[in-house]
């Protein structure tokens, strides 16, 4: 049962050889066993799951049935979901359940899903380690050779990654603001896409940075991939940045082959620091792809190295204001005891809000206050538009860009935790698609020494999702991936 | 730049986030790190480049300036931590 890929489920479950109901008790069983190791749920719903399993199965029983229909999935702790405790990860929002489900979720149910619970995260998705949840840390699926330390899912997506896979869900939604998606997929050896900034609707997502922050699915492989986010994606008039664009059959798109293409490899992305393995990882995927018919071409995004500290300037400045809304008031936690009413919200925000999240809040309000604004925000919002001019002009040159996902595997609970710069280091690769809103995917494609999964990225031109799902199965076939972490379902 | 003690309980006020004695020294240290690391913006040179203010490609759609949502006090209430009726509470703040 747990051998199923999501497409494989699908099959099985029209063919009616297994019924929706199997499929999530199964799931359900796995999550039970399991998630008292990895922590990857925060809140479980199995018998809200249950239901929805035997609505599957009446459908499917009168021939009636979604792209979905059956399809059991995590859905990370950031999306809203109608009745269903709904935390970011955040002591602030425990007492929190949504009276309205997000757009993303809702096409999801549209389309015959079965949700068995909120997958954890880091506290309001600012993370690369998933360590900042209040919820407690998420441990990865993988561990060393011989050595079983646990290691950090990567973040903040870690609950979604580390859910999917250690077989505790077929799939699962996702968000990705500076590489949320694709860090965590990469440590996780699992697959993961951020699309188009527009793509998919932010409206119902617990919002972070609102001009990056992107919601996308996390699977077992490309195709589960392309499936779960034709279905999130869509014009939604709810969200003022929802792209109103037909959505593509990003399926079919990866079976097409990559002859011809022209694959950009930027000399930026190749940095000190970086794990041996990395390079040697990164220049089997080029010659796989040069195999297959493409054609790799040395580019270059001068601006790249500017990337993260721009980052640390436009998305605490955008959470510092979308943080604003917390105020122990209208809805939330509130720390009772003030003496007037800026007492009750400062005592509020500050019991409220963990460390890491306290951090960006002051670093955004510092970087947006009066006489601070140009030489901070105004300034980074121009380096941002030169990363943006970069990828522009290399665009024209090449269909898809192949880098590494990562300058490491992962690694071990509480390493990089002294100083928040060098957990920011880790996103060095997935944030300048974030700033120029580009779709970006990470896929497993080889193990570094230690025996853990390392992951490289396919970045595309805006709205071009089906040539990063075409070259992603490309490098995905001759990658031949097929190892699986040590704690797993069915293992 | 460099942040001093005042600087940074000037912040936390501005961010209405409470902040003890013993928390300032550390806080100074990170957010002082932080921003030294962010002042390498300063090698890039700007000169004539526009600001990117959005993450869309496109431009903001418009719509009709009609009501689409609401009477839905109970839902939006559900959520208060405390509340007296159809209102939610505050401390006082008129004597």
């Amino acid at each position: 049962m747990f051998d199923f890929t999501l497409s494989e489920a699908r099959d099985a479950l029209r063919a009616r050889k297994i019924s929706a109901r199997e499929l999530t008790a199964a799931y359900n069983r796995a999550i039970a066993s399991l998630n008292s190791q990895i922590n990857a749920y925060i809140t479980e719903t199995p018998e809200l799951a249950l239901a929805q399993a035997d609505a599957a199965d009446a459908a499917l029983a009168k021939g009636e049935h979604g792209p979905l229909t059956g399809i059991p999935l995590a859905i990370k702790d950031l999306f809203c979901t109608k009745g269903v405790r709904t935390t970011a990860g955040s002591k602030i929002l425990s007492p929190f359940i949504p009276p309205y489900e997000s757009t993303v979720t809702a096409n999801l149910l549209r389309d015959g899903a079965v949700f068995l619970g909120k997958a954890n995260l880091d506290e309001f998705a600012m993370g690369s380690s998933n360590m900042t949840s209040a919820y407690g840390a998420v441990t990865n699926p993988w561990t060393r050779r011989g050595d079983n330390r646990p290691l950090v899912p990567g973040g903040s997506s870690g609950g979604s990654a580390a859910a999917v896979a250690a077989r505790m869900a077929l799939g699962a939604t996702a968000t990705d603001t500076g590489g949320s998606i694709r860090q965590p997929a990469a440590f996780c050896g699992i697959t993961g896409i951020k699309p188009t900034y527009g793509r998919c609707s932010r409206w119902g997502v617990v919002a972070f940075a609102s001009s990056l922050d992107q919601a996308g699915p996390i699977a077992r492989n490309v195709e589960d991939c392309a499936i779960l986010l034709g279905s999130m994606s869509g014009f939604d008039p709810k969200d003022s940045t929802s792209a109103d664009m037909p959505v593509p059959d990003f399926a079919s798109a990866c079976k097409r082959s990559v002859k011809g293409l022209r694959i950009g490899v930027p000399r930026e992305y190749r940095m000190e620091g970086m794990a041996p393995e990395v390079e040697t990882l990164w220049q089997q995927g080029l010659a796989w792809l040069r195999e297959q018919g493409a054609t790799i071409v040395d580019v270059s995004l001068p601006h790249t190295k500017y990337g993260l500290a721009t980052y640390y300037i436009v998305a605490p400045a955008e959470a510092s204001s979308n943080l604003a809304r917390y105020d122990g008031v209208r809805f939330g936690a509130r720390t009772e005891g003030g003496h007037d009413l800026t007492e009750l919200y400062e005592n509020t925000r500050a019991d409220g809000f963990g460390a890491e999240v306290q951090r960006r809040i002051m670093i955004g309000t510092y970087v947006l206050s009066a006489g601070y604004y140009d030489a901070y925000y105004l300034k980074a919002q121009k380096v941002r538009a030169l990363i943006l001019r970069d990828f522009t002009e290399v665009f024209r040159d090449v269909d898809a860009l192949v880098t590494p996902a990562t300058p490491t595997a992962a690694f071990g609970q509480g390493e990089k935790m002294d100083d928040p710069v060098t957990m920011y280091l880790n996103d060095i690769f997935t944030v300048p698609v974030n700033m120029a809103g580009l779709p970006g995917l990470a896929l497993p494609t080889g193990l570094d020494a230690s025996g853990l999964p390392m992951g490289l990225q396919v970045i595309g031109k805006p709205f071009d999702e089906e040539t990063v799902f075409a070259v992603s199965a490309a490098l995905e076939r001759a990658a031949g991936f097929t190892t699986l972490p040590t704690l797993r379902a069915g293992a | 730049m460099s942040l001093d003690p005042a600087a940074v309980r000037r912040i936390a006020s501005l961010a209405r986030l409470r902040v003890t004695d013993a928390q300032v020294a550390q806080i100074q240290g990170e957010l002082n790190g932080i921003l030294g690391w962010i002042d390498q913006l300063n090698e890039v040179d700007v000169t004539g480049v526009e600001p990117l203010t959005g993450g869309a490609l496109m431009a903001m759609r418009m719509r009709e300036d009609v009501v689409t949502d609401g009477a839905q006090a109970e839902a939006v209430l559900s959520n208060a931590p405390d509340r007296d009726g159809p209102f939610y509470t505050v401390p006082k703040v008129v004597e």
